[in-house]
Order: C-alpha cells, then sequence, then structure tokens
C-alpha cells in the first residue's frame, strides 16, 4: 500500500496541477489510497426540517463521551448564554454539533385590513408545507409585490406569525466540521495528527496530536478547538469508528426530521439540488445551499448545508478559502525576505572598514 | 444569492434585544483598498450570529508565541552577522553574535515548547515533513539552527574547537535567514483576516525587524570600532521594519484596522517610536559606548512590541467576526459585479 499523505495534494507530486484550492475529484486517492477506496461520505444539513430538538448534539457527546462545557467552552459548568435557546454557543473541542438558533422578526405590509374574524389567519397559517399551498395562492402570492404576510407564511417552512405587522421565525441549524476538501486544519498540521480517512473525512490522532494550536486559526469556520486541561484539540471525526463498523454516525442516525442526512457524497449532492429546487418552487427564496459548490475557497465541504438566510447569519463565514491556497506566495515572500537578510548583512559587512 | 422577496434577506433581522438587534454599521475608512476605484464607498454592514467570532482566535499564549519571534529573529539575524564578521576578522563582533544568536535561539526553543499543549510530545513535530504547515518547514529550520547556534555559542564560551566553531556558525548562518522570516508565514497561513491579508508583508516586517533587533543588541554588546556591521544592519533593519509595517497598516482596508486600535494599536505605536529612535541615535551616537548601548536597547524593544502588535493585532481581528464577514463579503459582491475576483486561479 502506498503511504497516506497528511499534506496537501500539491505537494505530493499526485497533482500535476498542483492545486492547494480547487476541486477534486477524487480526494482519497489524492491523500494516496488505492483506487478501491470507499466512496467519499458526507452530510447533507437540511436546515429548513430543522426542529432545534438537539438530539444530535446529545448523540454526539453519548457517543463520543464529550465532556461538558458551557457556551464559552469553560469545562464542567451548566452556564445560560442568554442570547436565545442555544446554550452550546458553538463548535469547539467539547462540541461536534451545535445547532444554531435564530429567532427573527420582520416587519410586514399587511396589504388590506383583514376581513373575518381575528384569529382566522391563524389557522391559516397552520397548514403543513407538504399539503401546501394551492397552485392559485401560489400565483397570487409570486405576484404581490409587498411582502404579504399571509402568503409568506404560507411559504417559509420556519415561519410563524404573530398575528400583527409583525412576522416571526426560527431559523435553527445544526452545525460540524465540514470535512473540507481542502481542509485547512490538515493542510497547516505539522505532526500529521490530522489525517484524511478513506473516507474522504478528517480526523485527529488524539495520540499524535501535541496541541501546537496552529489547526485551530486555520480553520476558516471556526470549528477545531483545543481542549482546556488536556492541551490537544478535537472535532467531529465523522464518527470514523462507526464508519469502518458500517454503521451511520451518532448525530444522523438521532436526528427525528432527517434534517442531517448521511451517505455517498455524490448521492447528497444531487438530493440537496432537488430539495433547493422543489423550496424554490414553492416560494422560499432565500433557500440556498452552502459548502455545495466544489468551485468555491476551500474546494467545497463533505458537510454541507442547506440554508435560509445569509451564511454570516448561522455564524459561518460567507466566502471562506483555505489558507494555503495563499501559500506559494507567502513561502516566496519568506525566501525574498531571508535573501533580503543576507544581502543586507553582506553590504553591511562589506561596507564597514574597519577602524583599528 | 441575496435575494429575498423584495429586500435581501426577505427583511429578516435577528428579533432579540437592542444591542443585537441593530445591525452593526460602519462606515470604511477611506482610501487604501488596492486597485480599488471603490476606496470611499459604502458602509459596511454586516451580520452575525449574535456577535460571536466566526473563527477560532489562535490559543498560542502571549508573551511565549511573541517572544519566540521577537528571539527568532534576533537569534537568525546575528547568525548571519556572526559568520561574516568571523570570515572577516572581527573577533570580538564574532563572539558577541555568537552569543546572542546561541542564546536567544535555545530559549527561542523553551518557548515554543512551552507553548505547547502537550509539551513532551515536542518530537512529533519532526514525525513528517509537509511545506503546507509552515510549523513543520519552521521545525525543520529551528532544530538545526538550535543545535548550530547553540553549540558554536557553547564552544565559544569554552574556548574549544575553532574550526568546527566556525563550521558551526556557517550552518546556523544558512538557516538564520529562513528562521527569521518563516514566522511571517506562521502567522499569514492562517484564517485570522488582519494576518492573512498582509501575507506578502509580514516576512519581511519579522525578517527586518529581526535584523533591527540583532543588530542593535550586537552592536550594544561590541567595542564600537568592530561593530559598523552591526550598526548599518541595525539601522537598515529598521528602516525596512517601519516601511512594511506601514504597508501592513494601511493598505488592506477593514483589516487593517485592528493595526490601529486597542492594545495592538498602543503598542505598535510604542514600536514605531522605539525602533525610530533606536535607529536615529545608532545614527548619531553609535559610535559612543552610552549612545550604543541605549540605541540597541530601543532597536530591541521596539523589535519585540512589533511581535506583541502584530500578534494582538490579529488576536483582535479573530475575535470580531466583523473582520471575517466585510472582506469576505466584498470579495462576493466585487466577483458578482464582474470585477477581477480577488481569487485568482
Ligand atoms: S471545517 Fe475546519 S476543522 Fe473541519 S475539515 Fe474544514 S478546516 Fe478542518
Ligand atoms: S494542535 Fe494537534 S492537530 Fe492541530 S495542528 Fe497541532 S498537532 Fe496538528
Ligand atoms: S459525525 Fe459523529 S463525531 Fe461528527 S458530529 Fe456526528 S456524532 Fe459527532
Amino acid at each position: 500500500m502506498t503511504s497516506i499523505s497528511s499534506a496537501s495534494p500539491a505537494f505530493t507530486g499526485r497533482d500535476p496541477d498542483n492545486r492547494l484550492f480547487g476541486p477534486l475529484p477524487d480526494v482519497q486517492g489524492e491523500a494516496g489510497y488505492d483506487g478501491d477506496h470507499p466512496a467519499r461520505v458526507g452530510f447533507f444539513t437540511d436546515t429548513s426540517v430543522c426542529i432545534g430538538c438537539k438530539a444530535c448534539e446529545v448523540a454526539c457527546k453519548e457517543w463520543n463521551t464529550l465532556p461538558m462545557d458551557d457556551a464559552h467552552g469553560v469545562r464542567d459548568v451548566i452556564g445560560l448564554s442568554g442570547m436565545s435557546y442555544d446554550n452550546t454557543g458553538q463548535l469547539g473541542a467539547n462540541s461536534w454539533r451545535h445547532v444554531a438558533f435564530i429567532e427573527q422578526t420582520r416587519t410586514v405590509d399587511l396589504p388590506m385590513p383583514t376581513f373575518g374574524r381575528p384569529g382566522d389567519d391563524r389557522q391559516d397559517s397552520g397548514r403543513s408545507v407538504p399539503d401546501g399551498p394551492n397552485d392559485d395562492s401560489l400565483a397570487t402570492a409570486q405576484q404581490s409585490s409587498v411582502l404579504n404576510a399571509e402568503a409568506l407564511s404560507e411559504f417559509d417552512p420556519q415561519t410563524g406569525q404573530s398575528g400583527t405587522d409583525k412576522q416571526i421565525r426560527w431559523l435553527m441549524s445544526s452545525d460540524v466540521c465540514k470535512h473540507c476538501t481542502h481542509a485547512g486544519c490538515l493542510d497547516v498540521c505539522p505532526t500529521g495528527a490530522l489525517f484524511r480517512t478513506e473516507f474522504g473525512t478528517v480526523v485527529v490522532q488524539d495520540d499524535i496530536c501535541n496541541g501546537c494550536g496552529y489547526c485551530v486559526p486555520s480553520c476558516p469556520y471556526g470549528v477545531i478547538e483545543q481542549r482546556k486541561g488536556d492541551g490537544r484539540v478535537f472535532k467531529c471525526t465523522m464518527c470514523y469508528d462507526r464508519l469502518t463498523d458500517g454503521l451511520q454516525p451518532a448525530c444522523a442516525t438521532a436526528c427525528p426530521t432527517q434534517s442531517i442526512q448521511f451517505g455517498n457524497l455524490d448521492e447528497l449532492q444531487a438530493r440537496a439540488d432537488a430539495r433547493l429546487a422543489t423550496l424554490k418552487e414553492q416560494g422560499v427564496e432565500t433557500a440556498r445551499l452552502y459548502g455545495r459548490d466544489e468551485d468555491d475557497g476551500v474546494g467545497g465541504n463533505g458537510a454541507f448545508f442547506l440554508l435560509l438566510d445569509e451564511p454570516e447569519v448561522y455564524g459561518l463565514p460567507p466566502d471562506p478559502i483555505v489558507t494555503t491556497r495563499d501559500l506559494p506566495a507567502m513561502w516566496k515572500s519568506a525566501g525574498a525576505a531571508a535573501v533580503m537578510i543576507l544581502g543586507v548583512a553582506l553590504s553591511a559587512v562589506l561596507g564597514s572598514r574597519r577602524l583599528r | 444569492m441575496t435575494e429575498g422577496i423584495t429586500t435581501p434577506g426577505a427583511g429578516w433581522r435577528r428579533a432579540d434585544g437592542p444591542p443585537a438587534q441593530k445591525r452593526q454599521k460602519r462606515r470604511r475608512r477611506g482610501g487604501g483598498r488596492p486597485g480599488g476605484e471603490v476606496a470611499m464607498v459604502e458602509e459596511a454592514e454586516f451580520t452575525s450570529y449574535y456577535g460571536r467570532p466566526i473563527i477560532k482566535p489562535p490559543v498560542w499564549k502571549t508573551p511565549d508565541v511573541p517572544l519566540y519571534l521577537f528571539l527568532g529573529g534576533a537569534a537568525g539575524s546575528s547568525s548571519i552577522m556572526a559568520a561574516l564578521a568571523d570570515l572577516t576578522d572581527r573577533p570580538a563582533l564574532t563572539r558577541n553574535a555568537r552569543y546572542v544568536s546561541g542564546g536567544a535561539a535555545i530559549a527561542s526553543v523553551v518557548f515554543l515548547v512551552h507553548d505547547l499543549g502537550r509539551p513532551e510530545r515536542f518530537l512529533h513535530m519532526l514525525r513528517v515533513i509537509k511545506p503546507t504547515s509552515p510549523l513543520s518547514i519552521g521545525s525543520y529550520i529551528l532544530a538545526p539552527f538550535s543545535a548550530a547556534a547553540g553549540a558554536t555559542a557553547a564552544v565559544e564560551l569554552l574556548g574549544w574547537f575553532p574550526r568546527l566553531k566556525r563550521f558551526g556558525g556557517v550552518v546556523a548562518a544558512l538557516f538564520g535567514g529562513p528562521l527569521a522570516t518563516y514566522t511571517g508565514v506562521l502567522f499569514a497561513n492562517t484564517a485570522v483576516p488582519s494576518w492573512h491579508a498582509a501575507h506578502k508583508e509580514l516576512p519581511f516586517v519579522f525578517g527586518a525587524s529581526g535584523m533591527a533587533a540583532g543588530g542593535g543588541l550586537t552592536m550594544a554588546l561590541s567595542p564600537i570600532d568592530e561593530a559598523g556591521p552591526s550598526r548599518k544592519m541595525a539601522v537598515a533593519g529598521a528602516a525596512i521594519e517601519l516601511a512594511a509595517m506601514h504597508r501592513v497598516e494601511t493598505e488592506f482596508g477593514i483589516v487593517s484596522e485592528p493595526y490601529h486600535e486597542g492594545r495592538a494599536g498602543r503598542l505598535l505605536r510604542a514600536a514605531k517610536s522605539c525602533t525610530a529612535a533606536g535607529a536615529a541615535l545608532t545614527v548619531v551616537a553609535g559610535r559612543r559606548r552610552a549612545g550604543a548601548v541605549v540605541a540597541g536597547a530601543l532597536l530591541a524593544a521596539g523589535s519585540l512590541l512589533t511581535r506583541f502588535g502584530v500578534f494582538e493585532a490579529g488576536m483582535a481581528s479573530a475575535r470580531d467576526p466583523k473582520y471575517t464577514v466585510v472582506p469576505q463579503r466584498e470579495r462576493l459582491a466585487a466577483r458578482e459585479n464582474g470585477h477581477a475576483p480577488t481569487i485568482t486561479r
């Protein structure tokens, strides 16, 4: 068997284009696995059906025996974040799934005073999406250029209506390590503790990691973190132990709404594209896929998302790039600067006459 | 993908208390965007998840890491000075430069190891060699450098093996330049906005700052008539450091901001004063004992403060989601408007 490299394919000679970013059709192959490696797996997290139950967080904590901490990563305390129903706060060494919870309002222009008894509209908005609006109301909604509260509440899967000119919705999204195609954490790890598995995921070997901490600021998503009191770093392994035994990851297994879908990455991508099309058809215009685009700054994510608002609303960077994309320029600059030192020192010595 | 029904995001705003509800607004500092006719424009408006940082700030400790950078820079440049002084027969300068580089090298290793979460696993750094990891390459620079520079300084102290000493000094000098500059890559090759943006400049800042420190220290320790090269290197280093730092502080729009503000701003202003004063004093009074000592101390202090300032600026830019979101939004907008994208392939 060939040796598995923990460096980017660009420096192993296996990638003729020397790519430190951009799409990689065969991530495992580029990392040195034989042709018969398993397919690349991943997560498609469809936040439009997430109910914020946090079963994934709990399942992950249980399976991986993660210690307790509060929203700021302080170990062994129970703390309320005080900002929303989200008391996990962030992904970190002790929280490998994090359900973001955003409460939003918007003011809506009601086009006409409501006819009929008060409360009628509420029953209306209770209709579930799959029974769905009929074609008439769809057409009406698309025609109306104002923010029509009634129509929108039917179309946005996470909208509730407060009955006034204000609307409220809850966005919930289960965040996780993205298992990037070009993973910053993996590229910069000096010990080789981080490696690419045969499933195309990115995993830390905790018997190798020496806690240098370089991966922590190098992740463009702020996922990987050093565990206080331990010194090493931890993050989602995509349940490497379960995968090797043919099981699904714990979080996906626990998710009651199939918001977290686990599978082969190409199948998930197709499923996500179809889901996006359905939502767009239903008029959910703010739906978008995040991390699906293989031309993005990290070559696409192994764990990608369907979001209902801008990525930064969920605490995700809008246009992440893998930091090593610019590494050749940096090395060049460092080389030039080293030569500069030599040049300055040389001319300083040659330009100084001894006065003795 | 900002289309809503009528407004971007379809008018949704976070629904909780006033501080979070009001969308953070900032007026961009005018000017200073490379290649942009868009300098004076927009109020950068951005959203975040309850004001939480997007990337994780580095877990590197201060003062360990800034000290490591400072010592590495001083050690690197003085090892070169030692080798050149040795070849041009300046015995006192050679000796002092070797002491500086050896001592700083050993101390920097101590600080680096101390900063690890698992110091006993330091040697895991040498398990693999990875060009994509500046810390891996840096370990392969630091290990031979500190061995050579430390050994050279030790035999210098003991007065043994004069021939071997010269060889050790040359080996150290070969790794000295890279040791002083790779740390710029170490910082820049992260997702920390204010470091990554300045990725071409930081190696020059750190390299030049290393020259100022190394030149200053060796000049302060050595007899006036031998220390001419040190004075020249110190002044040149200080000038280049000031120029490169000026670029870092002005060229990068919003991510240059952390270099002016708060603790980092204060540190860097102090650094600039020390460096400039040290260089000026070297020129006017470097040929007098007291002048050389004071100037050398000022240059070293300036170099040290620069590392602390750059470190703090990066930490500040990592802690505030603004510095992650706004530049990325600008990049997206530029791409959508068909401007030449920042990402070049
Ligand atoms: S999301 Fe971060 S931690 Fe996860 S693979 Fe990508 S760079 Fe590494
Ligand atoms: S902290 Fe551990 S996993 Fe992260 S870069 Fe350092 S050695 Fe690698
Ligand atoms: S895949 Fe496993 S390790 Fe990763 S978040 Fe889910 S349960 Fe946790």
